[in-house]
């Protein structure tokens, strides 16, 4: 287990070190204005320099980069170019709110789409499990946007118009200012979120708990007498659930990175807001750690699940 | 993957189609041989759901063959706007009516015409993308789990590089960079995707190189490349194809998801997810401007992955096992 870690961790190490290359590399190669725009329309050649040398633009790009990776080993991953706020506050101010949004999806996503995969698994091609494939597909093909936008029209602006106004049209509260406000804001993006990933956990619970549901240890349960119910739940659902929980270490993992389109409906500021301002603005620091911590997100999330796996399936070994 | 089928108590297979029921037409029993891909075809075509969505997948092709057409019925450009009659007095979109059956956009553009002008971009864009992602992802896994070693190492922390970066973010990075345009999008789209597809033919080269008919051909004197693509690649050609059929979905909604991030083709381009990006102002009050370019998305979507599905029962009818496609954009 350990060499197992070590062997994995370094690897991730390798992985992400390459990735902020890369990320360095394309916004090198780009046309870069940052000091332009920031010295404003009427600003003279000098004063372009000045800016871009104060910035370290007018570094070689292996001596930005050099610099870049001796701050971040040290925790500090830059300052923005336009406020000069650290990245790592404006980093921290972010991580709650696409928790929250993430986290709060999550846990209706698996409830849903698990407790619908076994409802169709128990009865595989009855009307019940037809329904549900129907409606798994139905959301696993709308887009994140469209669906939040109809959840806006329906539950924010029809009620609102009707004078009920349970919901807002967007925004974050932070958790601190209060349970309910916090839960107000943010029950639309998370069934937006939800419902279109909880369609892959139904599919996959289903098709996960049919191969299970076949096998003989479940048949020699139930010939033991014991209660359908407990059979489904206690023995096939445990084992089960082992591609599920791969599946939801590395949706989770990848949605940290940033609900992009979620937080863009809800005009929610978290990470996948905050990296789209940055791109837009070619905030170079501030694009990196999004995409440095998304990348670390997944990352440790594939180290996790390979771990839990183990531990889940006394079958797997890891090496 | 287990091998006793046969005892499982819960019905054929996972739940899907049987195994195609022996055909004893008129008492007379004929053997017949049939190729695995005649099976699938077969079983795909007695498939209903999986026909209807075929069905509608080729109307939604025949709207975009024939957007012309279309724009030439309503007598109304996919750019034109019509300030008189498509906007209302206050310069607000106008609701469906005779003249503009799916109403018009803030600039009095008819939505009819921007869909089906809308659909070329969609479907373009989803078909190339995915050749592309699938070209790539069959070719690098192919090399990867044939010629292993050290090549195999190399490419398989490529796909790790490539499946750890958030895929999204980094679209829409290049896509500022770049400048957005047709290409770019598919090209992105391409170059990200391609590393599941790898995977998935890396798994099924290894446990093919070592067999029987790898030898023959080496033994006939056949080299690493012609091995590669004639012998090995038609024998991971089933899961590709329904991989390749579940990806152009995902492909379409990513498209649409860069459109509606701003990042898709430049205005006045028709294009659903930009179509529906500019309504999101108009939402509250003119909810036919986002509601039919919406429909389409979806409906187009819809058909495509249930047409997967039908392909997936048909090459696989033991269920859903390796269902899971790299998420689209959330």
């Amino acid at each position: 287990m350990t060499r197992f870690l070590v062997r994995r961790v370094g690897q991730g190490v390798v992985v992400l070190w390459l990735i902020t290359m890369a990320v360095f590399a394309l916004f090198y190669i780009a046309p870069n204005n940052v000091a332009r725009t920031l010295a404003g329309r009427q600003a003279t050649p000098e004063t372009i320099a000045l800016v871009a040398h104060r910035l370290g633009l007018d570094q070689p790009i292996w001596k930005q980069y050099l610099l870049f990776v001796w701050r971040a080993l040290h925790g500090d991953l830059g300052y923005d170019y336009y406020h000069q706020v650290p990245v790592t506050t404006i980093l921290g101010a972010a991580i709650p709110v696409t928790g929250s949004l993430v986290l709060g999806a999550a846990v209706i996503w698996v409830a849903l789409g698990v407790t619908n995969g076994v409802v169709s698994a128990v009865r595989p091609r009855s009307a019940t499990d037809r329904s549900l494939t129907v409606f798994s597909l139905f959301f696993y093909s709308m887009p994140t946007f469209l669906l939040g936008l109809v959840l806006l029209y329906g539950l924010y602006f029809q009620l609102t118009l009707r004078g009920i106004t349970v919901f807002p049209a967007g925004g974050y509260v932070p958790l601190a200012g209060g349970a309910w406000p916090w839960v107000q804001h943010l029950v639309l993006p998370w069934f937006t979120l939800a419902l279109v990933q909880a369609a892959t956990y139904t599919r996959l619970t289903r098709g996960s708990m049919l191969d299970v549901l076949g096998e003989d240890y479940v048949r020699t349960a139930r010939s033991k007498g014991i209660g359908e119910r407990r059979v489904v739940v206690r023995h096939a659902l445990r084992s089960a659930l082992t591609p599920v929980v791969t599946q939801f270490g590395i949706d989770v993992a990848a949605l940290l990175g940033g609900a992009v389109v979620t937080e863009q409906v809800f005009s929610l500021p978290g990470l996948g807001k905050t990296a789209v301002d940055a791109i837009n603005q070619q905030d170079l620091p501030v694009i990196i750690g999004v995409v440095l911590l998304a990348s670390t997100a997944v990352v440790l999330a594939n180290i996790v699940v390979d771990a839990l796996y183990a531990v889940l399936d006394p079958r797997v070994r890891l090496h | 993957m287990s091998t006793d089928r046969a005892t499982r108590p819960t019905g054929p297979g996972a739940g899907e189609p049987a195994a195609p029921p022996e055909e004893v037409p008129g008492g007379r029993r004929r053997i017949e041989g049939r190729s695995p891909w005649a099976l699938a075809w077969q079983r795909l075509r007695r498939d209903r759901v999986a026909m209807v969505s075929l069905a509608v997948i080729v109307l939604v092709v025949l709207l975009a063959v024939f957007a012309p057409v279309v724009a030439a019925l309503t007598g109304h450009g996919p750019d034109q706007q019509f300030r008189q009659d498509g906007l209302s007095p206050d310069g607000l979109p106008v609701g469906p009516n005779g003249t503009f059956w799916f109403g018009t956009d803030d600039l009095g553009r008819d939505i009819l015409v921007r869909i089906a002008y809308g659909a070329r971009i969609s479907l373009l864009v989803g078909v190339v993308a995915t050749a592309l992602t699938v070209v790539i992802g069959v070719v690098v896994g192919l090399v990867a789990g044939f010629v292993g070693g050290f090549v195999d190492t190399l490419l398989a922390r490529l796909v790790d590089i490539v499946l750890s970066m958030p895929f999204l973010l980094v679209a829409i990075a290049l896509v500022s960079i770049t400048g957005a345009g047709l290409g770019v999008t598919i090209v992105v789209i391409g170059s990200f995707s391609w590393a599941s597809v790898a995977r998935i033919v890396r798994g099924q080269v290894i446990s093919l190189r070592e067999r029987e008919f790898v030898e023959a051909a080496r033994s006939l004197g056949a080299g690493d490349v012609r091995i590669m693509f004639v012998d090995v690649l038609p024998n991971v050609l089933a899961p590709v194809i329904v991989y390749t059929s579940l990806l152009i979905p995902i492909v379409i909604l990513t498209e649409a998801s860069l459109s509606f991030l701003g990042l898709g083709l430049p205005p006045p381009t028709p294009d659903w997810g930009g179509m529906i990006d500019e309504a999101t102002t108009y939402y509250t009050t003119s909810w036919w401007f986002v509601f039919f370019p919406g429909l389409a998305l979806l409906v187009t979507t819809l058909a495509f992955n249930l047409f997967g599905d039908g392909v997936r029962d048909a090459f696989d009818p033991r269920g859903d096992r390796g269902a899971t496609v790299v998420g689209g954009a959330s």
